[in-house]
């Protein structure tokens, strides 16, 4: 049904521990694994699963390591890749990063995961919080207090324990949107739209009942309300914690949270946004001499509002050199091991414009290698904004106890994948 | 299990080492034993071979330190299999602790013992899983809920015997989410293993059962029952409709593969809802979002998830219809998510939106990564044959790009442009001198064939014809055998175009097919050719340049059948490789191919009637030979369908059922088994019992040792599909009578027009096989007349070691 066994491999394709779950594929089979990947490396044509005979090799690749799935049934693919990425997430959870030497330091911790995570093929307990209760990294601790299972492990709200206490019972909601935009050479929108996540970061006592309250336009239509703005979300996706037959019949966000921080729900909306920030740009290569850039940005929204930490991000061809900038704000750097000019304007207010001019010289010899033709990319953050107008109506929490408990919203824009073709 | 990394295992664990471990591992004190069942552990990680201590850590085994537990645990599992003697000594400890009063040491018992493959142990737990399957505390229950299907699979006799799987049934109807996610994984698993053992007798309280689960398990649950639900047929429309309605708000989950497995099941179901029913129009719509946001995902995700979209638009093309945008290239995806996405784009690419898939096409055939650039090349002749409209400017488009000179663009170029010529006769001979233009730069055979193609094709328009293709004359046994064949039929249409002057060109590549080559293929034509011209000129002319059929506008569409049987594995394996499980997942050949329900509606087609929509042409699925597609299903259907109560699933012995096969996982392949392409040069007299062996593998029979040889002969199987065959469809069989082989076919005309002059040729093959007389077909084969036709066989013919006989192909001429 999935995996048969679980590796994580060095980057040399060494194994660094493994757990075999059903012992239907041969263990030693992993050792056909790098040279295939290195294969098909090389013919270019590199691929998330590469089969051997029988066995199939599902990987994916973080920082130095490769999670490495075998089978040789017809098994679930995404099932399989969902669970490697969530093995990735609880390690990172327990050892801060995920890399080979927290492996190597952690051998213990790693085995009884693994253990945990997964049984004869069937992934099981995988929140890292419920994991965390009773799989510690100091054995001494679990003996005395940690010996019996949670029953959140079972029970039907597998995501939050019970019996937790704070004094001050609060909630806070960042609601973050990010714009994707592909914009063509001539300067037109290809594609474009916005995928929003509402992030809770919840610090409430005992078993909440939450209900959070869009300005969703299909509830609007379905209450009949009919007042003020509201958006309409292409796709909603949410957290194991929310009922999503509720929210199918009557579009209602209800939802016992996990505890700290999680991803509720993310959104994705298809109209068409206006590129907050416009990047016009001309490249002039002159071959075997110089490379001349001209980018104009323009911030293309309210005055009121100020985008920070803007970067734009311009492609230079791999052989240039002596750069030299002049920009009428912000600062010019040459990064040559990207081959990137970054400018960046650490504040922006909007309906302003500025200009950087860079100038590389090019080798008379010319380089033979093809070079593709990078986008030029934009970075930044509008805060208190969000640009589909999407707002928290209200969110409503209910404990048993009869707390009080003070919900904080907080908004933002940024980039997501905003690119923008170059003629060069 | 651990297993030693074969590569470490020069590096022994000295004996000094082994011997401190011993004494450490035997110590009095707690801390340092479980220091030094650690330190073993380290060792065991890096493949160092600490079996030797098997007896010592052993004994560390009875102890309240869970922790320490856990370690002896994970060393037994990996050494049990190679000391099972030893591993006896541990289970005593195994059913203690199946009944200690902690449920994390009775699950993690329970859970290590089935992962012991060790028959002798395997007695001893039985007494233990009964317990825990009936344990109080669920977190206990669901570990053994899995344990059953570890021992299935270890031994399926003792589960049966034991009435585990009636158990395991019940755990179905469990209080606990997580019970019921397990038990029906486990279920699946052992169903999926044992294809006829009816275990998932799936009927609507089961289903009912399964679908209040599925809002509270976890999400690997979700996907575990979702999976299930998937095997099951609803008994009618109704039935489809409500589960449909319970499982669409899975779709908003955040996990992709919760996603997709909805997505299976609704596809499948959807098979069942009348295409007028409003329900059904809601549903379609509902799918497009979710899809589309599996392209936010982790890129190996998007790559699933893309694979999944190929079979989904080429089943239902209007979900995806107006969703051309998203499937753009980004600069930063990876290559395998670019080639998938390309080639979405193309069978979303409509009148509609072609102008701005043209434009996306151009800029993409300048980048620099190759595969990709000749994927997008070829995209761009696909578009033209596609849409029409855009025929003129897709070819002005590839002009552009062969004007780069860039090597394989230009040859992929050229490669495409003889397809659209074929598309498009007599209306873009204008670029020819331009295609000429690039003639030397050409070095892959594939374009260097189209080139030849066009030249022979358009000889009459080329002043210096008969100079290009003498070029190329040269170097004749160089080329390779696609360049050759071309070479050779472009040169006798210009000599039938230009008899005065190209004489002594037909006759130099006459003679170097026909003398100086030895592939038959080049050989025969090359004779065929010889003989029309010296016998009779004008009906060479006829068949040589007569009117070439126009090519089909969908090119690599997947089989019907075969696109029925993936949309039913939505998700796995067998989506991504485009593959039914049979041709890659060893020991399912005989298992039964999923198909999609019928709908029960109206008995309609596949084709929704949605006329009003404003794209037109591209709504339908594409239609390769659509009549006879339908006709294949509906024959398909009225053999196969179980009946409409949902009974268990009838035993696949029934012949036709191996109609829905498709030839290479299933068909003759399954049939000749194994035993087969193990036995070289067969004789006579044991050709029928590898067959029986198959069957058996196939049937399932069991007792297929007594069976009297030749007694039995496999019922016939479509070998060639009408979809395949131009229209003819070719059933058969081997089969023995009166001590002769025999084929028996049967030949079944599904095109329009009357068939005549059948001939066969066997390709060589391991047994020797060919035919002992000419085929005799009482000719002409009417449209949808059937014949029946006997081959006797004899085995004299040439011996060639190969894999099993696989494929066959229509030919015409």
């Amino acid at each position: 049904m999935s995996a048969s066994a679980i590796f994580v491999l060095d980057l040399k394709g060494k194994v660094l521990i493994c757990r075999n779950y059903k012992g239907d594929v041969d263990m030693a089979e992993i050792d056909h694994f790098m040279p295939l990947l290195m294969q098909h490396e090389e013919e270019g044509l590199v691929s998330p699963v590469i089969s051997h005979g029988s066995v199939h090799f599902l990987w994916i690749k973080h920082s130095n390591l490769y999670l490495v799935a075998t089978t040789n049934k017809n098994s679930n693919a995404s099932l399989v890749y969902s669970f490697l990425y969530k093995i990735v997430e609880v390690f990172t959870e327990y050892f801060k990063e995920l890399e080979e030497e927290s492996i190597q330091d952690n051998f213990v911790v790693v085995y009884e995961l693994l253990d945990e995570l997964m049984d004869f093929g069937f992934p099981q307990t995988t929140d890292s919080k419920i994991l965390q209760e009773y799989i510690t990294q100091e054995g001494a601790k679990l003996e005395v207090a940690k010996s019996k299972v949670p029953t959140t492990v079972t029970n039907a709200v597998s995501w939050r324990s019970e019996g937790i206490k704070y004094k001050k019972n609060e909630v806070f909601i960042d609601v973050i949107e990010s714009i994707n935009v592909l914009v063509n050479a001539n300067g037109s929108v290809m594609s474009s739209d916005i995928v929003g996540s509402i992030k809770l970061k919840t610090m409430l006592s005992g078993m909440p009942e939450l209900r959070l309250g869009l300005n969703d336009r299909v509830l609007f239509a379905l209450t009949g309300r009919d007042k003020g703005k509201t958006v309409v979300m292409e796709d909603v996706k949410f957290h194991q914690c929310v009922r999503l037959s509720r929210f199918e019949s009557d579009r209602t966000i209800s939802f016992i949270p996990p505890d700290g921080e999680s991803e509720l729900m993310s959104y994705r909306i298809n109209t068409h946004v206006k590129p907050l920030i416009w990047i016009e740009s001309v490249i002039e290569k002159f071959s075997h001499s110089r490379v001349e850039i001209m980018v104009k940005a323009k911030g293309q929204f309210k005055k009121q509002s100020v985008a920070n930490n803007v970067e734009v991000r311009v492609p230079v061809p791999s052989d240039a050199d002596s750069p030299k900038f002049k920009t009428s704000t912000g600062n010019a750097k040459y990064v040559p091991e990207k081959n990137l000019v970054v400018w960046t304007i650490k504040s922006f207010p909007g309906g302003k414009e500025f200009l950087m001019r860079a100038h590389f010289g090019l080798p008379s010899v010319e380089n033979d290698e093809a070079e593709g033709k990078p986008p030029i990319t934009v970075k930044f953050e509008i805060p208190y904004f969000t640009v589909s107008g999407i707002q928290v109506r209200y969110m409503k929490i209910i404990e048993k106890s009869g707390y009080q408990a003070l919900p904080w919203v907080r908004y933002i824009t940024q980039s997501g994948d905003y690119q923008l073709r170059t003629n060069v | 299990m651990l297993e030693p990394d074969p590569n470490y295992f020069s590096s022994f664990v000295c004996s000094g080492e082994i011997f401190e471990l011993k004494a450490e591992l035997n110590s009095d004190k707690k801390e340092k034993k479980k220091e030094a069942v650690k330190k073993v552990i380290a060792s065991m990680t890096v493949g160092k071979d600490v079996s030797a201590l098997f007896p010592d850590v052993v004994n560390c085994m009875q102890t309240d330190n869970l922790e320490l537990k856990k370690l002896v645990y994970l060393y037994l599992m990996n050494y049990a299999k190679s000391q099972p003697d030893m591993a006896i000594m541990a289970v005593n400890t195994f059913v203690k602790d199946c009944e200690d009063p902690n449920p994390l040491i009775r699950a993690l018992a329970v859970r290590t013992m089935g992962c012991i493959r060790v028959d002798k142990i395997t007695e001893y737990l039985c007494e233990p899983l009964r317990k825990c399957l009936k344990d109080e505390d669920p977190y206990v229950r669901k570990t053994a809920a899995v344990c059953v299907a570890k021992l299935h699979d270890i031994n399926a006799q003792l589960v049966e015997d034991q009435g585990f799987l009636d158990t395991l049934k019940d755990l179905i109807s469990d209080s606990n989410p997580m019970v019921v996610a397990n038990a029906v994984a486990a279920l699946s698993e052992i169903a999926e293993s044992h294809p006829n053992s009816n275990l998932m007798d799936l009927n609507p309280q089961t289903i009912n059962k399964l679908l209040t689960a599925l809002n509270e398990c976890t999400e690997w649950g979700q996907i575990f029952i979702l999976d299930c639900l998937a095997n099951y047929t609803p008994r009618d429309d109704r039935e489809s409709q409500s589960i449909c309605e319970r499982v669409t708000p899975r779709l908003s989950h955040a996990n992709s593969a919760v996603v997709l497995s909805a997505v299976k099941v609704l596809m499948k179901f959807m098979e069942m809802l009348p295409k007028d029913l409003d329900y059904y129009g809601t549903l379609l719509k509902k799918l497009a979002p979710p899809l589309v946001t599996l392209l936010s995902a982790e890129p190996e995700l998007q790559y699933v998830a893309l694979r999944n979209i190929n079979l989904i638009v080429q089943r239902r093309p209007e979900i995806l219809k107006h969703e051309m945008k998203v499937f753009f290239v980004k600069y930063n995806d990876p290559i395998y998510v670019k080639l998938e996405k390309l080639d979405i784009m193309i069978r979303l690419a409509s009148q509609a939106n072609i102008a701005q898939v043209l434009a996306e096409l151009k800029e993409y055939a300048t980048e620099v990564d190759v595969d990709f650039v000749r994927k997008a090349v070829r995209a761009i002749g696909r578009c033209a044959i596609k849409v029409e409209q855009s025929a003129e400017r897709c070819v002005s488009t590839l002009l552009d790009l062969i004007q780069t000179k860039v090597n394989y663009v230009v040859q992929e170029a050229i490669v495409v442009i003889k397809d659209i010529f074929r598309k498009y006769p007599n209306k873009y001979e204008s670029v020819i001198a331009t295609l000429c233009e690039n003639l030397d730069s050409l070095d892959e055979p594939e374009a260097r064939a189209a080139m030849i193609w066009i030249v022979g094709e358009y000889a009459e328009r080329i002043d210096n014809a008969d100079e290009l293709l003498e070029s190329f004359l040269e170097g004749f046994h160089d080329e390779s055998t696609q360049v050759q064949l071309q070479l050779l039929t472009a040169i006798v249409k210009l000599f039938l175009k230009k008899p005065t002057e190209t004489q002594e060109l037909v006759q130099q590549v006459l003679s170097l097919a026909t003398q100086d080559s030895d592939n038959p293929d080049l050989r025969d034509r090359g004779y065929i050719y010889w003989r029309l011209l010296s016998t009779d000129p004008v009906a060479a002319k006829e068949v040589v340049l007569a009117e070439k059929p126009l090519i089909s506008e969908e090119t690599d569409l997947i089989e019907p059948t075969l696109l029925e049987e993936l949309i039913c594995h939505i998700g796995t394996l067998a989506s991504v490789y485009h593959k039914p499980p049979s041709a890659f997942v060893e020991g399912s050949r005989g298992v039964q191919h999923k198909r999609l329900p019928g709908s029960t509606g109206l008995g309609e087609s596949l084709e929704s009637p949605d006329t009003g929509s404003a794209a037109g042409g591209s709504d339908a699925p594409p239609a390769v030979i659509p009549s006879q597609g339908d006709l294949l299903g509906d024959l398909l259907n009225l053999d196969l369908t179980p009946p409409a109560t949902t009974g268990p699933p009838p035993p696949p012995t029934s012949g036709m059922q191996l109609g829905a096969m498709d030839l290479l996982g299933g068909g003759l392949d399954s049939l000749m088994g194994a035993g087969f392409g193990a036995a070289p040069a067969a004789s006579p007299a044991s050709f029928s019992a590898p067959v029986s062996g198959g069957l058996d593998d196939l049937f399932d029979l069991g007792g297929g040792v007594g069976m009297p040889m030749g007694a039995y002969n496999p019922p016939k199987t479509v070998w060639l599909p009408a979809m395949k065959g131009k229209g003819l469809e070719i059933s058969g069989t081997f089969a023995r009578r009166a001590g002769i082989i025999q084929m028996e076919m049967t030949l079944i005309n599904k095109a329009m027009s009357v068939m005549t002059d059948f001939a066969i040729q066997f390709n060589r093959n391991s047994f020797g096989i060919a035919p002992a007389g000419p085929l005799q077909v009482l000719t002409p084969l009417s449209p949808n007349q059937t014949i029946e036709v006997a081959l006797p066989l004899n085995t004299v013919g040439p011996v060639m070691k190969m894999d099993p006989l696989n494929n066959l192909q229509g030919g015409s001429f």
